[in-house]
């Protein structure tokens, strides 16, 4: 799964990085440091830590289809 | 035909072309779909990969915990898109409208959003600057190649240019136990985003973590050995320093070559657009279908003097692409200004460093909450008594006050009661921005253009 969190918006609440260690460690003592690219095994804990994070900072993949996919679709339209 | 029936219209069978597949055109493309565009949509990118995000290549990447194909950028929705990636926009024909790309074939438009942002700026000496061990870091590619160097453990890595990138890059070679000196020829780290007296506390912070920290030094020459190795490097104090890696952290130029001839007002300091990100032509006169968005824009901002702000920031990507793509299938009265506040952030040797607004507006600075000797403070910058940005060295939940208090033109120095007030907040200070006459490393925000109170624009043709 893919994600990305809005830095601007972090203010090192760290609620993530109790929720899915393995993806969002604390740097310091307010920068948050993250894996883009979470394996899928982890989405239950990101998504709790997406739905944890106090200024909804966190953005996941709403849809997972890569572009090739959607170039095969158009192509065969 | 009335103007919302055109709307609407164009929102059913209007054909749009975004130029730059980065995050500022990707997210352009989600909000066109969001907000009911169905029309072809194509997107036009000159790197072959999906799009990723930038800021994890400086941290994450270099520290070796993530690689760097692993920041693709998470999907909002499904785009129903042409995709044309690993292809360079080369011109653009504003009559016939049609984007001409380097493979020899043209894309036609109805409407067109410019989102082709920065590259880095190389090593201005090719010979040198092909070098192997000399890079420059903004492509995945060169997060790729930069990392397997570090994972080699060379000797010593000299990083040229102390803004924002080359610091991160040396706070991640230290962190990996490497060896760094750092070349910056302004009298401080991050002074032309920050100003000295920031810029103080930065470099102590380099030094305090082992970077052999050099300011008011030039690099004057590269040296390799027989085979093209980086061997040495030669610096303006008239020492040599024997590295074999080198990083150009020389900051960013704006990729507008593709549109010179094209009639639009787009030059070295970006494109010039209105609130509404409609792209100028060289006359100053607002185009109809050509949009612009993200590190390539250059637009006024009320807040800041209208002043042309050209912001090499990730949110301002994000909010001004959503600004384009709305106006772009809007009709006059539901079009909407870019207003979002400049905010940046960067992690560098521990230490999460935020700002907001215009610190290279500001003549002075005071510090509002904790302490620059302890590298935990807030301070704000002020400009004709009023705040005007503001930087925060672990202090990131005082940013939203600052904001708030820069939009409502808040008076400086700051009257509210505050806690945690020190000695060194008493009074503002000079807040030691470069003489912009004077050369250094290029700043994250280029002001320019002009302002009836005290700033004027000088024009200077491209050379020949």
């Amino acid at each position: 799964m893919r994600l990305v969190v809005d830095l601007n918006r972090c203010q090192g609440y760290a609620q993530c990085a109790f929720l899915a260690p393995d993806v969002f460690t604390m740097h310091g003592e307010e920068a948050l440091m993250y894996d883009p690219g979470a394996d899928e095994a982890r989405r239950e804990q990101v998504m709790r830590a997406v739905a944890a994070c106090p200024v909804q900072a966190i953005l996941v993949d709403r849809t997972d289809a890569p572009i090739a996919l959607e170039r095969a679709q158009a192509h065969d339209r | 035909m009335t103007v919302d029936g055109s709307a609407r219209a164009f929102r059913q069978h209007g054909r749009v072309v975004v130029v730059g597949a980065s995050l500022a055109g990707l997210r352009a493309a989600e909000t066109l779909r969001e907000e009911g565009f169905v029309g072809a949509l194509t997107m036009i990118g000159d790197e072959p990969s999906e799009p990723y995000d930038r800021p994890p290549l400086s941290k994450q990447v270099l520290l070796g915990k993530v690689p760097a194909d692993g920041t693709a950028l998470p999907r909002r929705r499904a785009l129903d898109a042409e995709w044309r990636l690993g292809v360079a926009a080369t011109g653009l024909d504003l009559t016939g409208k049609r984007v001409r790309l380097a493979d020899g074939q043209e894309v036609g438009f109805d409407r067109l959003l410019i989102a082709t942002g920065t590259r880095a700026r190389p090593w201005p000496r090719e010979t040198e600057a092909d070098l192997d061990g000399v890079f420059v870091l903004r492509t995945a590619d060169d997060a790729a190649r930069l990392e397997r160097r570090l994972a080699a453990r060379p000797r010593r890595v000299l990083v040229i240019g102390a803004g924002f990138t080359g610091s991160e890059v040396a706070s991640a070679c230290r962190e990996r136990g490497l060896e760094v000196t750092v070349a910056e020829r302004g009298p401080a780290p991050l002074v032309g985003a920050l100003g000295g007296v920031i810029g103080a506390v930065a470099a102590e912070l380099q030094r305090e973590h082992g970077v052999d920290l050099r300011c008011g030094i030039m690099v004057t020459a590269l040296e390799g050995d027989p085979a093209g190795r980086l061997k040495r490097a030669h610096l303006s104090d008239g020492t040599t320093l024997d590295v074999d890696v080198a990083v150009i952290a020389l900051g960013a130029m704006r990729n507008t070559e593709w549109l010179a001839g094209s009639g639009l007002g787009a030059g070295p300091r970006g494109v010039a657009c209105d609130a509404g990100c409609r792209a100028f032509d060289v006359h100053g006169i607002v185009t109809d279908d050509i949009f612009v968005a993200g590190d390539v824009a250059r637009s006024p901002h009320p807040l800041f003097g209208y002043q042309f702000l050209s912001l090499e920031h990730w949110g301002n990507a994000l909010a001004q692409a959503e600004v384009a793509a709305h106006n772009m299938i809007s009709s006059g009265p539901d079009r909407r200004p870019h207003l979002w506040v400049p905010a940046f952030w960067s992690a560098q040797f521990g230490v999460n460093i935020k700002s907001v607004g215009v610190p290279p507006m500001g003549e002075e600075l005071i510090v509002t909450q904790g302490s620059l000797a302890e590298r935990r403070f807030a301070a704000a910058y002020g400009h004709q008594g009023r705040v005007i940005a503001a930087v925060t060295f672990d202090h990131a939940r005082w940013i939203d006050f600052y904001r708030e208090q820069i939009e409502s033109a808040a008076p400086f120095p700051p009257v509210f009661a505050n806690v945690d007030r020190r000695p060194e907040g008493l009074r503002p200070v000079g807040a030691d921005f470069p003489d912009p006459a004077l050369p250094t490393h290029g700043p994250t925000v280029t002001l320019s253009g002009y302002s009836p109170s005290e700033r004027r624009v000088t024009f200077t043709p491209a050379r020949a």
